[in-house]
């Protein structure tokens, strides 16, 4: 095994050109626990910690640009008025000392199902700066999940930052374990409103191979909502409608059964979950709003 | 040669005092909290090598062939090991059956059994060097349950059992079987106005020590080894390991490293032999540290169980009758299944007076991994079941479940179903009147100021899934009984060395016995009786070595009892020469010497009546004073083998618990609010370790009811879940406040009234949270861990 | 490899580390610091916990290369780190004259006893905090940073601030005391 330290991103971009093997290694979160059970011996470690840019954020006019390395808690602290979703969701990784280290860009080289980020970025809507020695180019979050633990990402390619929509609207995120705290999805729900374009997205993790939107249940919701005149009038959205969105929602999961929980179950919460962050949200959206975002 | 972390005795001086029934502070926290305590995985020996085992990655097959050549021929690796390098004709081992193969022979049996051990020189290239050991397996059929496991043409998990058992079980497959049978059910149930039945099963559970298995054994130059090392017994240790190196008991010298958790995980051998094996092949010191994978492959756990339990009572509430059937799975070797089989049988009536009885228990060899010791075992599996069917009985019979409990509850004289009499106090019926007068929890405390939600105190937590919708509270009760000690006319003794002499003009007691501390405050205990009986301030504690005699096992709740009783005998045999060395030396001085009742207090040998006679420092002059003497409490005798009747146990111990949760109903999570514990202790020899002790052994049973399991693939008798990752134990977000209420009713027996304690809060903690859950959501739940699942039909 | 780094104020340089290992190896079997606890190896447990240039993270998934030039305190340098903080000189090492007091302290050699403590360590013994121990150093070095952040914090907040640091012996009930107890004293102190 290797160790490449790179001081620059420009020596970063060189080192996994030259080794598109390189793993690479951040906050450490999965590769570590990879090497310290011997589930992995990558020929090469490639360091991202000593990539500076990596761990800075911009507050842009409609979006944020995340470094990839930015830690959790970072977000927990400084952008939960810009991104309330990915905020949320930060604060349901695992454990302190893991937000303090983990990032979003080991999540979304990971691509784990379970990844708790992805379901916030999924429904804020965003973009994966990815760039080798070739270039650089912004993958839509969308298509950025490709199969079980894959993503987009070229062989020589490293995750640079994340573009992210600032929330023009309420969001929520919830994720379902069976522990209180440090825990690994069940399945996770991510939800926000987009007034300035009348429409509503939603992110579900750990019930499909990828993190997945319920594509068919936004657009219900979303028309549900212009045609009922919601967004002028903020009238409570009928039971009816909301039971309806949850519905759409569960049937947009393929979950499986496995040791963390049943396909049935995952169905089940996810539509839970999907009923919950609308009514939260919604009623934020009205503007009176009780108890929206949690303690978080 | 260097070496780092052997445990060093423990000196407690004047900074802290107090004898027993003072909540004195432990004699190595100071070294615990500045990362100076030296655990087994802490030892490091200059030049030494790493061990590395190698796993079945099957639970069932045969061996048909392993070659270690080319892990023999790795730069760095010392020496590879199998079944054929055994260095004698012993080559099983076990704790009470010897039918544990030291490296796997010509079959496995679970998933994770070892295979071949490999020395290196660094970890890696021990992983590597063992990954390039080729074995070939030939699958067989796994045996998982009663059913596979005793079918006709079952294949039998042992050929050619010879062991104490084999005769009088029906299967070869069936470890031990053990009924209790007591007065005329057939005719008992014709007396019942109601009758309830109920199928459990309760999961299995991990003891999750956080500690992992880790030793370092040293060659010596007499061709023996000195082993450091956690383990909750050292001579149960030694008598296993000696004979299989061939080498006498005297040549392996073992030392207690420090410990980190055990409950009962750390009763079986895990690297103890293979380390010893390494170290003499190679001439090097050997450690071995299993990372937390291996840890679950490394240690046997909680027998999961299937309960059949029927019970009746009369229309106002007496109990008729009970016929119960527990099997407990024994996994593929028999560790401690027989005495898991004789509480289980014994103790499942529960703390209750039923005169008509028939339980019978077995445990199961299977291929799934294999269980013995945890916390309570046997009783905490029927427990579960009980319970459950007390709160059914008194459901069917419209009367509160409490009320229902204390009208069957045991007291002082109560006939067990073994017909053993229970001869000291016996407050079970005060222990549910108190959880149930404690006050409860307010309600909806998630409820901020502002009024929003506060999800951390909510179903769920920071994960953010209820700001209160579906949330509906339950509280549930449960109580349970626990022996005291190794029963079934085990000879159960400990030994004490304990020496008084003067050290820098101040007079100094050293206790030294091999008991295993394991966090539980043995050595807190130990200080504290030696300052009570002999009236010094200090206080030394030797380290737990093989070079006094044995402790017997940190377990059944039996240290304080057993151990803490043979340090009082020694303690009081030396009080006696020291006084006759006072005797001789000042008896002329004063009558006193000759009349009066002496006591050792504050330095000084003292009258009854408090006048000073002399300081321990004239008395002992230049003179060391030394006992080494065995204590054992009162003998027991095994159950007989038909009827189950017999004094079987030497003490019992009782817990109750209240639960208050509150559960997302909509999503199945729960969030436990309180949960409330009564316990009798006999006598709290120290106060604030005893409350640690029950909050501790409370959470525990809080695990196992909600989120706890170790999943076994049915199909392959595979582990699925061997890793904190998906093996949950409750975080301190999980983990409610713990009232603790704690009665001292002393049972004249046990040495200062003592009662043994770590156990009986891990038995009702399960069913008061499960009776809980049952409150708040109206459902049966015959199964523990509750699993989201359950709670949402899903 | 070879990685230089400072642990507790001092120095450091581990030689012919295998790329790899973690911090936690790196400290307990090449440094002699073996405080930092292994328990799970999979950042599930919180016992390895150090700071990292002051942040609290699980040492045992630091690679080793990944400390080069850093700064890292564990639980054997916590008491230091605690009094410096308490005198604000902010900065680690041991100055001369505490070189002295350190020396000029009696303790005893097998308890400890005498040990000058952080307030936390402290009010772990007190509130008896301590069974098997294991746990111990992770949650010291997590409820030290929390205080340091929070000096008056809520039951809610010292139970979100350690729930990535398991323990199996006490059920946190003292743990909490001890957490609640060093608050109290820490705010008796200002």
């Amino acid at each position: 095994m290797d160790f490449l330290r790179p001081a620059s991103w420009e020596e970063a971009l060189a080192a996994k050109a030259e080794h598109p093997t390189a793993v690479p290694i951040a906050g450490g979160t999965d590769v570590m626990v990879e090497i310290n059970f011997d589930h992995r011996r990558p020929e090469y470690l490639l360091d991202l910690t000593r990539v500076g840019d990596l761990y800075e954020w911009e507050v842009g006019e409609d979006s944020v640009r995340l470094g990839a390395s930015v830690p959790y808690t970072r977000i927990m602290e400084n952008l939960r008025a810009e991104l309330p979703g990915l905020a949320l969701a930060s604060h349901t990784v695992a454990s302190p000392q893991i937000r303090n280290r983990g990032g979003v860009g080991g999540n979304l080289g990971t691509a784990s199902p379970a990844g708790d980020a992805h379901p916030a970025l999924l429904a804020a809507g965003a973009e994966v700066e990815a760039e080798s020695v070739r270039g650089s180019r912004r993958i839509p979050i969308d298509a950025f999940y490709t199969g079980v633990k894959r993503n987009a990402l070229a062989a020589d390619e490293l995750i640079r930052a994340v573009h992210i929509n600032k929330a023009d609207g309420p969001q929520q995120f919830s994720k379902v374990g069976t522990r209180n705290a440090m825990v690994i999805a069940v399945c996770a729900f991510g939800l926000a409103l987009h007034p300035g374009t009348r429409t509503v997205r939603t992110g579900i993790g750990s019930a499909a191979p990828t993190p997945v939107r319920a594509t068919v249940a936004e657009e219900f919701l979303g028309a549900a909502l212009d045609e009922g005149g919601f967004w002028d009038s903020g009238r409570i959205i009928p039971p009816s409608v909301a039971r309806q969105f949850a519905e759409l929602c569960s049937a947009a999961c393929n979950p499986i059964d496995d040791v963390r929980g049943t396909a049935g179950y995952r169905r089940h919460a996810v539509g839970v979950m999907a009923r919950r962050t609308l009514m939260w949200t919604w009623e934020s959206y009205r503007g009176t709003d009780r108890a929206t975002e949690g303690a978080a | 040669m260097r070496t780092n972390g052997t445990p060093t005795q423990l000196t407690q001086g004047s900074r802290t005092r107090g004898g027993i029934g003072e909540s004195t502070l432990r004699p190595d926290g100071t070294l615990k909290v500045t990362g100076e305590f030296a655990y087994s995985s802490d030892m490091w020996h200059e030049d030494m090598l790493w061990g590395q085992i190698l796993r079945s990655p099957v639970a069932h097959a045969e061996i048909v062939s392993i070659d270690t050549s080319e892990a023999l021929a790795t730069p760095g690796v010392y020496a590879v090991l199998t079944y054929d390098d055994l260095p004698t004709e012993v080559k099983h081992y076990g704790l009470e059956i010897q039918d544990t193969p030291v490296l796997a022979h010509g079959k496995v049996r679970h998933h994770g059994e070892p295979v071949a051990v490999v020395a290196a020189d660094h970890p890696e290239t021990a992983r590597r060097a063992a990954a390039k050991i080729r074995v070939e397996y030939r699958e067989l059929p796994v045996i998982t349950d009663e059913a596979s496991a005793t079918a006709p043409d079952a294949v039998l998990v042992h050929e050619n059992r010879t062991d104490h058992h084999a005769s009088h079980v029906s299967h070869p497959n069936i470890v031990h079987r053990q009924p209790i049978i007591r007065g005329d059910v057939e005719e008992a149930r014709r007396r019942a106005d109601v009758i309830v039945e109920g199928e459990y099963v309760f999961g299995m559970q991990d003891q999750a020590f956080l500690g992992p298995e880790s030793g370092l054994a040293v060659p010596a130059e007499d061709g023996g080894v000195d082993l450091y090392v956690a383990t909750q017994w050292l001579h149960a240790d030694l008598r296993q390991i000696a004979p299989v190196l061939g080498l006498p008991e005297e040549k392996v010298r073992m030392t207690l490293s420090g410990v980190g958790g055990a409950f009962g995980g750390r009763e079986d051998l895990s690297m103890q032999i293979h380390a010893c094996l390494l170290a003499l092949r190679t001439g090097k010191p050997v450690k071995i540290v299993y990372n937390r994978f291996e840890s679950f492959f490394g240690h046997v756990h909680r027998h999961p169980a299937k309960l059949y339990y029927e019970h009746g009572a009369t229309k106002d509430g007496k109990l008729t009758h009970l016929k119960a059937r527990i099997v407990l799975d024994g996994g593929a070797y028999a560790s401690s299944s027989p005495a898991v089989v004789g509480n289980a049988a014994s103790l499942g009536a529960g703390p209750y007076v039923v005169d008509d009885v028939d339980i019978e228990a077995v445990a199961l060899y299977t291929n799934n991994p294999p269980c013995g010791a945890m916390r309570g075992f046997g009783a905490v599996q029927a427990c579960f079941a009980y319970e459950a069917q007390m709160d059914k009985l008194a459901a069917k019979l419209d009367m509160d479940p409490v009320e229902f409990r204390r009208l069957n509850a045991m007291s002082q004289g109560a006939v067990m179903p073994t017909g053993q009499v229970v001869d000291s106090p016996a407050p079970v019926a005060e222990l549910l009147r108190r959880v149930k007068a404690m006050p409860l929890p307010p309600e909806q405390q998630w409820l901020t100021a502002g009024e929003d939600a506060d999800v951390r105190q909510l179903p769920g937590g920071l994960s953010n899934t209820t700001h209160g919708e579906g949330v509906v509270r339950g509280i549930g009760y449960a109580v349970g009984i626990k022996n005291v000690g190794f029963s079934e006319g085990f000879d159960d003794y400990s030994t004490a060395k304990v020496r008084m002499e003067v050290v820098g003009g101040e007079p100094v007691a050293t206790v030294h016995t091999a008991m295993a501390e394991v966090g539980q405050g043995g050595v807190t205990v130990h200080a504290q009786i030696a300052r009570t009986e002999l009236g010094v301030a200090q206080v030394t504690i030797r380290p737990a070595d093989t070079q006094v005699g044995s402790a017997g096992s940190t377990s059944a709740s039996r240290q304080t009892y057993v151990t803490g009783g043979a340090v009082k005998n020694a303690c009081e045999l030396v009080r006696e020469r020291v006084l006759e060395l006072g005797r001789r030396r000042f008896g002329t001085y004063h009558p006193a010497w000759a009349t009066a009742e002496l006591l050792l207090e504050g330095g000084k040998v003292v009258t009854d009546g408090g006048e000073v006679l002399a300081d321990l420092v004239d008395v002992l002059g230049d003179e060391a004073v030394e006992v080494e003497e065995e204590w054992r409490h009162r003998p027991t005798e095994p159950f007989d083998l038909r009827t189950g009747q017999g004094f079987g146990h030497v003490q019992y111990s009782f817990a109750a618990h209240r639960a208050v949760v509150e559960v997302d109903t909509e999503l199945g999570l729960v969030k436990v609010i309180e949960l409330a514990c009564a316990q009798d202790v006999g006598k709290a020899l120290n106060p604030l370790s005893v409350v640690g002790q029950i909050q501790g052994g409370t959470t525990q049973g809080l695990g196992v009811a909600v989120m706890e399991e170790i999943v076994v693939d049915p199909r392959t008798a595979k582990v699925r879940n061997p890793s904190f990752t998906d093996y949950l134990i409750p975080t301190i977000l999980d983990t409610p406040t713990i009232p603790v209420d704690v009665l001292e009713l002393a049972d004249d027996h046990a040495p200062y009234g003592l009662r043994g304690a770590g156990e009986a809060p891990t038995l009702s903690s399960t069913p008061a949270v499960l009776a809980a859950i049952r409150d708040a959501t109206g459902l049966e739940l015959n199964r523990t861990p509750v699993r989201p699942e359950h709670l949402t039909g899903t | 490899m070879r990685v230089n780094f400072t642990v507790n104020g001092r120095p450091q340089e581990a030689d012919d580390v295998w790329e790899g290992e973690s911090l936690l190896y790196v400290l307990r079997e090449r440094l002699g610091l073996p405080g930092s606890k292994n328990a799970c190896e999979q950042g599930e447990c919180g016992s390895c916990t150090v700071r990292l240039d002051g942040v609290p993270v699980c040492s045992c998934l630091v690679a080793a290369g990944q400390v080069e030039g850093r700064e890292v305190v564990t639980v054997e340098g916590l008491a230091e780190y605690a009094q410096q903080r308490s005198r604000g000189t902010g900065a680690c090492g041991t100055s001369l004259d505490e070189a002295r007091w350190w020396s000029a302290q009696g303790t005893d050699s097998g308890t400890g006893e005498g040990t000058e403590l952080a307030p936390v360590q402290q009010a772990f013994i007190d509130a008896g905090a301590v069974q098997c121990g294991f746990c111990t150093p992770g949650l010291l070095v997590a409820a030290d940073e929390m205080l340091e952040r929070n000096p008056n914090p809520t039951d809610a907040d010292i139970r979100e601030a350690l729930s990535g640091n398991l323990c199996r012996c006490t059920g946190y009930e003292k743990i909490m005391d001890a957490v609640r107890l060093a608050a109290a004293r820490q705010g008796e102190a200002v």
